[in-house]
């Protein structure tokens, strides 16, 4: 099917959402998460772990597969439609529905509708990029009515090996203006040194955020880290994090890891009839940016994000004060501060992240700033993102619900220069 | 050392044949008075290709921030870690960065906000690449 051109809202003045409130998540379900694919075993595939994702959502949603009419997925899980299957591929191939790529590191909707068997689907699209667009992009289709009963699978691989290393001694195209000098992650770094030479702050002070954060993600029983490491992680053991570049440590990057996630959209009015208490969309707006020279600096991320911020508040009608529960992306975990400072979430301003990061941020207490852990807590599953929110809205977030009365949750992802807000509510009004 | 060689394309071709006369070229849309780099098809401002050309800049520049590299993605450089990654904004066009290594300069103790000027360094025969040293 076509992709779709032109459905982000990323034009100022953006205006209340036409479809604010008539759009809601009603099911998400989730596969087991591991570190890596090894290549062989077919039921652990990006294919066979979103077709459990997503029949786990129809169960939670309390639909039969017969309902479903639109499949909107994300296929390689990445910006562009990339997948990193692609430094993999081409390979020996299997028998079908293995014989291609397809369903291995990469999951197209109508390969997943095939294989679930789904009969009444009208509408297919695998085009939804990062996590947040897709979102975006599935709730914008379901409003606009290309379909009604929608399953949104996220499926994010990981191999044996490296990825984005780059071999040899040719830097053709982008790679020449940066491969000479070696640039690379150091551009996570730079931005950050930036960052605290102008507001006085230094990495250390991360670590009180991504402690919390792991402790939220290890009280979610799908992350990698309650699956697989499940020991605490302390300041201590941040702060002694080896650099990857100066002002970037290894523990600020999110840990690859293979999985997929589940989510069941459909309108306000079906979703009175499933099984979970609707939460309600509110608003998705987007963003994309690019830097005026070689360099993204701090100033643009910073202004980049006060855009984002600004077109989410004009586009959901809310102001900082209404946002019970803030997630900001945190795969790079130095890039969170650009979104909860633009927002001024809990009154947050430019160069004072570090120090609300020193407060209490806790579950347990007034502001549980990225409550389901988010990438530092999972792993790179993207997926806490949209889950936590969501079942902390609905009251069953178990063991991580929030203390303070959560109806309504802001989340935004990926980067500053390429972001998406999702606006979530108890409320349809 | 040996490290990445630019391959120059359509596009950035002149900038590179600039190095190698020990130029620092940047685009330049004569109708914005706007200069633009790394290039591009088109004008950012304007959206046309009819009035953008090249100018030679003064070469001198400030550095703004940087990083050390610990652990690169780019294989070539693994030997040379930990490495100084600097920022250099050129000082008659703030906006306009370039990458640097700083040669010379203690990869932890640089001196943000120091004036430098382009040398340029040759990173395979017959093809020159812009570095900055203290002024």
């Amino acid at each position: 099917m076509a992709r779709e051109i032109g459905w982000e809202r990323n034009v100022d003045p953006v205006g209340i959402w036409e479809h604010r409130g008539k759009v809601a998540l009603v099911g998400r379900g989730h596969s087991t998460t591991d570190r890596r694919w090894d290549g062989v075993s077919m039921d652990k595939t990006l294919g066979a772990y979103a077709m459990v994702a997503a029949q786990a959502a129809m169960e939670d949603a309390g639909i039969s597969p017969d309902e479903v009419d639109g499949v909107i997925t994300s296929a390689g899980g990445q910006p562009g439609h990339r997948s990193f299957g692609e430094q993999w591929a081409p390979r020996p191939y299997f028998d079908p529905p293995y014989d291609t790529e397809d369903g291995l590191t990469f999951v197209t909707a109508e390969w997943l509708s095939r294989q679930l068997g789904l009969r009444n689907v009208k509408y297919l699209n695998s085009h939804g990029e990062t996590f947040w667009n897709l979102m975006g992009l599935a709730f914008q289709a379901v409003g606009d009515g290309r379909c009604e009963v929608c399953l949104v699978p996220y499926p994010n691989g990981n191999l044996e090996g490296r990825y984005h290393q780059a071999e040899g001694l040719s830097a053709p195209g982008a790679a020449q203006w940066s491969s000479p000098w070696g640039w690379g992650l150091s551009g996570q770094g730079f931005v950050f040194d930036q960052y605290c030479r102008k507001y006085g702050s230094n990495h250390d002070r991360m670590a009180p955020f991504v402690v919390q954060e792991r402790k939220n993600g290890l009280l979610w029983p799908h992350s990698y880290y309650a699956l697989h490491e499940p020991e605490p992680f302390t300041e201590e053991d941040y702060v002694n994090g080896r650099w990857i570049a100066k002002g970037l440590s290894i523990f600020d990057c999110d840990r690859p890891v293979q999985a997929a996630a589940c989510y069941v959209v459909t309108t306000a009015e079906r979703a009175r009839d499933m099984r979970q208490k609707p939460v309600y969309v509110l608003d998705h707006t987007e963003g994309m940016f690019q830097p005026r020279s070689l360099v993204q600096t701090l100033e643009e991320s910073e202004e980049w994000s006060d855009i984002l911020a600004k077109r989410a508040y004009a586009g959901s009608g809310l102001r900082p004060g209404d946002i019970d529960l803030f997630s900001p992306y945190d795969g790079f975990a130095i890039n969170a501060q650009y979104f909860l400072e633009a927002f001024g979430w809990r009154g947050v301003k430019r160069g004072e992240a570090h120090d609300f990061y020193a407060g209490d941020i806790s579950l347990h207490g007034p502001n549980p700033l990225n409550s389901g852990g988010g990438n530092m807590g999972t792993g790179r599953m993207r997926t806490a993102f949209v889950t936590d929110p969501m079942e902390q809205l609905q009251g069953r977030a178990g063991d991580r619900q929030v203390k303070v009365d959560a109806n309504v949750a802001v989340t935004i992802g990926v980067l500053p220069g390429n972001a998406c807000t999702l606006v979530f509510s108890t409320s349809p009004d | 050392m040996p490290r990445p060689i630019p391959i120059p394309d359509d596009l950035s071709r002149p900038f590179w044949d600039g190095c190698n006369e020990r130029r620092l070229l940047v685009q330049y849309c004569t109708y914005c008075d706007r200069k633009q780099f790394p290039p591009e098809p088109d004008c950012r401002e304007c959206g046309w290709h009819f009035h953008l050309t090249w100018i030679q800049t003064t070469g001198r520049g400030v550095i703004i921030g940087s990083s050390v590299t610990y652990d690169s993605r780019i294989v070539a450089w693994h030997d040379q870690q930990p490495y100084l990654n600097a920022v250099i904004s050129l000082e008659e066009d703030p906006v306009i960065h370039f990458h640097s290594n700083l040669p010379g300069v203690p990869v932890h103790d640089v001196p943000v906000g120091a004036a430098v000027i382009v040398d340029f360094i040759e990173v395979t025969p017959g093809q020159l690449i812009p570095e900055w040293k203290l002024a």
